[in-house]
């Protein structure tokens, strides 16, 4: 097994711009990767997160912008040059080709080249990272699509690329599968060392498995953070509704406070000033209580193990879903009266 | 995406376009050269009027053009709705029926003229003499193209499925292959058809070696004495079957039955 | 229709309810003209082909025709002859045909090019027989396009002489001209297919084109390459109307010896040469289209 290497590789994106026609991919997108930091791009279909990857590759020029890594300006430099692994979303495996021979295939070319003896131990060892060894002599075909996703990220570390690119890897397969593989890759990625950037469209692959996320929309960074801060502290309202779910509610706002069904709550930075806003409220920061005198009641639970949605209609005809430990939701039923408050966490409001 | 592309391979691209294209069109310039030569460096369209002034030839360009709409009707009447059913309710003749549309690739019609003789002796005495009744043998040259067009429209669309709906829906046999199956097949079907027309058009072998008179036997005919004109008519086949083959959409574009929604 | 009890398994789409046998087999009446088409002019005539090679004009059993066609120098000439022109024009056929569809298959998916070229080859490849003898006679024949042109310009160069037209090399000349659009049209799918994620895979791992094309799109390619150029050979083996509208003498490929068995004035005696070469015939396209089916089936396999 190899050692874990600490990469002393930081990867700089300065100011990406591309355009295909009418329709702006990129616009100005500047991200900053720290040595053996796993950043997630997150966002909405076409918002530039795989150009900028591609980018990154030097599979996709650019109108403007500058790509660093280490220090180096890789910006014109081919692909084949670069020295990046990268996994596809599919089909990425050549079909001709044994498990062993598809990883080798990096260190069987000119720049990376490697005697074969050696080859073959550093792909068994890929093989065995990723718990396939059993599978090296099988060809694509013969595999399932998470196999194949595995020898696609046996076969880019094969090389130890300076960077490692994950291009939706966990998009094309079934539920279960994906969140499985996505544990793997992030051990392996921890193990490894490398410095890693990973594109997807699922926050909560995202959120699961980076140091850092970056949520991107219409070419340009929302907001890039901890994935707990990310949560916790939206910067802006496209990153609180498009990262976990939100409730909307009404309220004015005053003095950086927000009123809420009868509960003052603090807004985050970024939020409007003053005058009618609409709170983003987090599930799990309503509060709810069986009563018969509440100001809301029940139409759905939703037993989803440890913890249990519900949905709500408060007496002003509002739709709210909460969130509660499972335990509690006992008495919880479709019909229910019930009285939900707020807890006091910082909220972020956006204009009505 | 766009991805690079050096300019070294944009040229041998055109190269390659270039060489290929002028040894195919090369020929049919000459065609059209030759076919409106009319003695010492003169042009004029004589050899192709003189086309109206032979009839023979004109009655076997009528001949041909019956055949090719008798075989056009039997692969709708009878091959489409044969793979069709075959298809949907007796798949385990599906291999069966796919090697034996796959035959007459493995027995060329110069093979198959020699087994098929004695049995057109037979027709043209105790049924007819016409013509016509090569329609029976063209049908079956037709079966490998034909047999492929709609076999792989009726795989990229789930008829199954949708015959399946249909039938839980309330519809009876008749409706669910005519008004679900064969227009989610249409291309598949049309694709047959022009190919049909074009290999009954272009059809020699069976037919000069039975002894009918069809345009192209005819054509070699008149070629003998007057090659002008044997040009003109060939040239415009040519065109024709090409025209055809833009006008009726044939291509592979899977009709799109429902938008994805964008979200 | 009643409404039916849905059997599970396959084929139960249209089935309805009444006495069960009847409807199993009732199906099968759905295949019945097509069925007796396709006895009466495709397989008694492929049967009677391959038993009356080895029968004699009273109908009994006999190894004599077979083996005097297998024997006779004549016969073996024009075999081989057949063989040759195929594999000649197949090979050539297949390397032309082949680098177009990869010069049109790089251009834009749904361009004019495409489309024309793939209409065009439509028709050209379909474009066999009697027409074509005249095209290339307009072409390279005695008064033919290129043919006057070059008796004005270079007089003594071998294309101003027409009479190669006429023979072997005539032949292979000639049927080139359909075998590139057939290839074209059977062999482009096969480039569509590579995937763009394999030339970026192998550009990330650090390989260069040529790397790319040696290790992965060749290999990837030459299944498909081989099982059309096969489909090439078939096609070219079994035609016979250009060859019959070209050359006025001599019978020097196979398709021309059965023309001329069957139309012969010796009469019946030689219905049975025919149908022995035509076995010959059958067998080579029988070996050639199953190799090409195994290639076939292996390029699927890849395709998952």
């Amino acid at each position: 097994m190899s050692e874990s290497r600490e990469s002393s590789v930081a990867v700089n994106l300065i100011g990406l711009a591309k355009s295909f026609g009418p329709v702006t991919a990129l616009a100005g997108l500047s991200i900053d990767v720290a040595a053996g930091e796993l950043v997630a791009l997150l966002g909405p279909s076409g918002c530039g997160k795989t150009t900028a990857l591609r980018a990154l590759a030097g599979l996709q020029d650019l109108d403007r912008g500058q790509i660093l890594v280490n220090g180096r300006d890789v910006t014109n430099l081919n692909t084949n040059k670069r020295d990046m692994g990268m996994v596809f979303q599919a089909y990425s495996l050549f079909p001709h080709m044994t498990a062993l021979e598809n990883v080798e295939y990096g260190l069987r070319m000119r720049a990376h080249r490697t005697p074969a003896a050696q080859r073959r131990s550093r792909s068994s060892e890929l093989l065995d990272l990723v718990g396939l060894a059993s599978h090296a002599n099988h060809f694509p075909h013969q595999m399932s699509g998470g196999q194949q996703q595995r020898i696609a990220l046996a076969r880019a570390l094969a090389i130890s690329p300076t960077v490692l690119l994950l291009d939706e890897p966990l998009s094309a397969l079934d539920a279960k599968v994906r969140t499985q593989l996505r544990d793997e890759i992030r051990r392996i990625q921890l193990e490894v060392g490398t410095t890693t950037l990973f594109v997807t469209h699922d926050q909560e692959e995202a959120l699961g498995v980076a140091d850092r996320v970056g949520v991107m929309k219409m070419g340009v960074l929302e907001q890039i953070a901890s994935p707990s801060e990310l949560y916790e502290r939206p910067r802006t309202a496209f990153v609180a509704e498009f990262v976990g779910l939100t409730n909307q509610l009404p309220g004015t706002v005053r003095d950086g406070m927000i009123e809420l069904m009868g509960t003052k709550v603090p807004t985050l930075p970024g939020s409007i000033g003053s005058g009618a806003g609409i709170a983003l409220v987090r599930p799990e920061s309503i509060l709810v209580e069986p009563s018969e005198s509440g100001n809301a009641r029940v139409i759905t639970a939703s037993f989803l193990g440890a913890i249990a949605r519900v949905h709500l209609q408060t007496k002003d005809g509002a739709s709210i879903i909460a969130q509660i430990p499972s335990s509690d939701a006992a008495e919880i039923g479709a019909g229910r009266n019930v009285t939900i408050s707020l807890m006091s966490q910082p909220v972020f409001a956006k204009p009505a | 995406m766009s991805t690079k592309r050096s300019p070294f391979l944009t040229i041998w691209r055109w190269a390659i376009m270039l060489i290929v294209s002028v040894y195919l069109l090369t020929p049919l310039a000459a065609m059209l050269d030759f076919s409106t030569k009319i003695g010492r460096g003169k042009r004029g369209l004589y050899a192709w009027k003189a086309i109206f002034q032979q009839p023979d030839l004109i009655s076997s360009i009528g001949v041909s053009l019956e055949l090719a709409i008798l075989v056009v009707l039997a692969v709708l009447l009878v091959v489409v709705p044969t793979v069709v059913w075959v298809h949907l309710k007796l798949p385990k003749l599906r291999r069966p029926l796919e090697l034996i549309c796959l035959l007459p690739l493995a027995f060329p019609a110069i093979v198959l003229v020699v087994g098929v003789s004695h049995t057109y002796n037979w027709i043209s005495i105790h049924l007819s003499e016409s013509p016509l009744t090569l329609t029976a043998i063209y049908l079956v040259l037709t079966l490998p193209y034909s047999y492929r067009s709609v076999a792989a429209a009726l795989n990229s669309v789930d008829v199954h499925t949708l015959s399946e709906a249909a039938r839980t829906l309330g519809a009876s046999t008749g409706r669910v292959l005519f008004g679900i199956v064969m227009p989610t097949i249409r291309a598949g079907v049309m694709s047959a058809a022009v190919i049909s027309i074009a290999l009954v058009l272009g059809e020699y072998t069976i037919a000069s070696l039975l002894n009918f008179q069809t345009m192209q036997v005819e054509i070699n005919l008149v070629g003998q004495q007057d090659a002008s004109i044997a040009v003109a008519v060939s040239l415009a086949a040519l065109i024709f079957v090409f025209v055809l083959l833009v006008i009726i959409p044939t291509s592979t574009k899977r009709t799109k039955v429902l938008e994805p929604i964008e979200s | 229709m009643t409404s039916s009890v849905q059997e599970k398994g396959t084929g139960s789409a249209l089935r309805g309810a009444g006495p069960l046998r009847w409807r199993r087999h009732s199906a099968y009446l759905g295949v019945l003209p097509f069925g007796i088409l396709v006895l009466v002019f495709l397989v008694w005539p492929t049967y009677s082909v391959v038993t009356g090679a080895f029968q004699n004009s009273h109908g009994s059993f006999e190894l004599h025709t077979v083996k005097a066609v297998f024997t006779d120098p004549g016969h073996i000439t024009a075999f081989k002859n057949s063989i040759e022109i195929s594999a000649i024009t197949a090979l050539v056929g297949a390397i032309l045909g082949s680098l177009f569809a990869w010069a049109v298959a790089t251009g834009k998916p749904d361009g004019l090019l495409r489309r024309t070229t793939l209409s065009a080859s439509g028709v050209l490849a379909q474009f066999g027989g009697v027409m074509l003898t005249f095209a290339f006679l307009a072409t390279f024949g005695f008064n033919g396009f290129v043919t006057t042109f070059l008796a004005s310009q270079f007089p003594n160069s071998f294309l101003a002489h027409p009479d190669w037209l006429y023979g072997f090399l005539g032949l292979c000349v000639v049927y080139t001209f359909f075998q590139i659009p057939l290839m074209f049209l059977v062999f482009l799918p096969a480039i569509d297919n590579l995937k763009p994620q394999w030339r970026e895979a192998s550009s990330n791992l650090g390989g260069t084109t040529l790397e790319y094309w040696r290790r992965i799109g060749i290999p990837v390619l030459i299944p498909s390459f081989l099982g059309s150029a096969l489909l090439l050979f078939a096609n070219s083996f079994s035609a016979y109307a250009t060859a019959a509208s070209l050359i006025s003498q001599g019978s020097i490929i196979t398709p021309l010896e059965i023309s001329t068995a069957m139309s012969s004035e010796t009469g019946v005696a030689n219905a049975s040469t025919a149908k022995a070469l035509g076995l010959g015939m059958v067998i080579v396209v029988g070996v050639v289209m199953t190799l090409y089916t195994l290639m076939r089936r292996r390029v699927s396999k890849w395709e998952q």
